[in-house]
């Protein structure tokens, strides 16, 4: 096996088309994905921290437990609604970029939820008689406390993130993993260890998480940048 | 508080969201699917024959490479366009069962046995695949297998029948995963495996094991392609999978199938010709 570093760098430094290719797609699918998991997850969240309804525990309860989601189980699931023979098979958008951004949204959907919900409980019972002395009510605290919470949030988002960027499970089943079209950097790494070619696959491995760590960098750094102004 | 810029921000993310989603789903050139097995796509056969095809028709095919099995559940829900696969028995199911319109011979390869190099069960003097079988399991040694219902783990339960064996024991590891993903368990334990010829060529990471048993009539691994039922399944692009089928099966996709080597050697041979009962 030849060095794994080596040939990360050589096909860094090549500006393989292919690479860029696979590299650009999942990228787009993983953070579309997050954008919708947060415009779906964010008030869904604080609305679940905030609201009283009847069966509200339960539903914190779900959305805790399918943080545990088995990527497969997601990849299964979405595979059987946009089949062809499934309920939603006239869209034709099985093994499409599409398919892969459903099936990761539903995987990152949970922690936003969960994690919004948790931060913005504990915003409320910090700030709830302020809020109530200025007049705002639960519902319309809830941009309030999602913009006070917002630096929390983003660890919540980056996990996300990083749980959708990691999985292989479910983008294989429903994206078909197909050459120049929905082969991300994971199914291309599973597709190479299938191959034998395990020094290219760790090579892919590399440059996956080199790509997390520079986005984990630029998202601190952003964090510590808003604090600073803060204060 | 900031109700406005959040709202504001809220509106953003939204639009550029869907922006990425259009931009995701636009629509490609003509393209069809065809579910296919590990082998052919591990071996880099479609890599050197599909550019070809596209060049002379247009028309884009995208490969979802699975087990054999699977491939035809694919078309059996009528999430791929074409079915090319190895496993006979299967395929002429799948079209008696109405999924598929017909089943054309395309190429064979064969399948060896490959296992540690110090081959324990002795399959250097065994007469035929049958005999290697019974070798190994009477050695005590390990073997490998698919057991994912793909056409190499169809093949290797027949060669267990016709050894008359029941593999079943701590010798027989089910792995449950693709042709690689088992060559490299094999690698590791060490173990037998049987493989297709293809696979085995390009794969890197053999360590100890070699091929221990080749040439056997029995090891003939042939492969057909089938249009699936466009009656059963309207969305089925017929005319442009029908394409394929002829490309594939013409002089052209024949000498495009036949011309592609690893190493000097070549891998699948071409059959068509004939279409069969």
């Amino acid at each position: 096996m030849e060095d794994p570093f080596a040939t990360a760098f050589a096909l860094m430094a090549s500006g393989d088309p292919e690479l860029r290719q696979i590299i650009g797609l999942s990228l787009r699918v993983t953070l579309t994905a997050v954008a919708i998991a947060c415009m779906i997850g964010l008030p869904l969240g604080a609305a679940l921290a905030l609201a009283r309804f009847p069966g509200r525990g339960a539903l914190v309860v779900l959305f805790n437990a399918l943080m545990g989601l088995p990527p497969v189980v997601a990849g299964l699931m979405v595979y059987l609604l946009l089949s062809r023979s499934g309920p939603m098979g006239g869209l034709g958008l099985l093994f499409t970029p599409t398919a892969m951004v459903v099936a990761q949204t539903l995987l990152i959907l949970p922690i936003v939820v969960s994690l919004t919900r948790s931060v913005t409980e504990d915003l409320w019972l910090e700030y709830h008689e302020q809020l109530r002395s200025l007049g705002a009510g639960r519902l319309r605290a809830v941009p309030t406390l999602l913009w006070d919470g917002r630096v929390s949030l983003l660890t919540g988002v980056l996990a996300g993130f990083g749980r959708a960027s990691a999985e292989v499970g479910a983008v294989l089943i429903v994206g078909g993993n197909i050459a120049g079209h929905t082969r991300t950097m994971t199914t291309a790494i599973t597709l190479e260890t299938a191959r034998g070619q395990l020094g290219l696959a760790v090579a892919l491995g590399i440059i996956l998480m080199a790509m997390t760590l520079t986005l984990n960098a630029v998202a601190w750094g952003v964090g510590q940048w808003a604090k600073e102004r803060l204060e | 508080m900031i109700p406005y810029n959040t709202r504001r921000s809220v509106l953003l993310g939204l639009a550029s969201s869907l922006a990425l989603l259009t931009a995701l789903s636009a629509a490609a050139q003509e393209f069809i699917t065809v579910a296919s097995t590990t082998s052919t796509e591990n071996s880099g056969l479609f890599g050197h024959i599909l550019p070809l095809f596209q060049d002379e028709t247009g028309i884009e095919v995208r490969v979802v490479s699975q087990g054999t099995g699977q491939a035809l559940e694919t078309g059996r829900r009528g999430d791929a366009d074409v079915v090319f696969v190895h496993a006979r028995a299967q395929e002429e199911a799948f079209v008696a069962d109405g999924y598929g319109v017909e089943r054309f011979d395309v190429m064979y390869n064969d399948f060896v046995i490959v296992g540690p190099g110090d081959d324990p069960a002795g399959l250097d003097d065994v007469a035929d695949a049958a005999t290697a079988m019974a070798a190994i399991a009477g050695s005590g040694a390990s073997f490998a297998s698919r057991g994912d219902d793909s056409g190499t783990h169809t093949a290797e339960l027949a060669l267990w029948e016709a050894a008359g064996i029941e593999p079943m024991g701590a010798w027989y590891l089910s792995t449950g995963s693709g042709m690689g993903a088992t060559l490299n368990a094999a690698a590791q334990i060490p173990a037998y495996a049987l493989t297709d010829r293809g696979t085995w060529l390009s794969f890197e990471n053999r360590g100890p094991l070699q091929i221990v048993f080749e040439g056997d009539d029995a090891l003939f691994n042939p492969y057909g392609i089938v249009l699936v039922n466009p009656e059963r399944h309207p969305t089925v692009k017929a005319e442009q999978g029908q394409a394929f089928i002829d490309w594939m099966v013409s002089d052209t996709g024949q000498d495009a199938i036949a011309s592609f080597t690893i190493g000097g050697e070549q891998l699948f041979f071409p059959t068509a010709g004939r279409p069969s009962e």
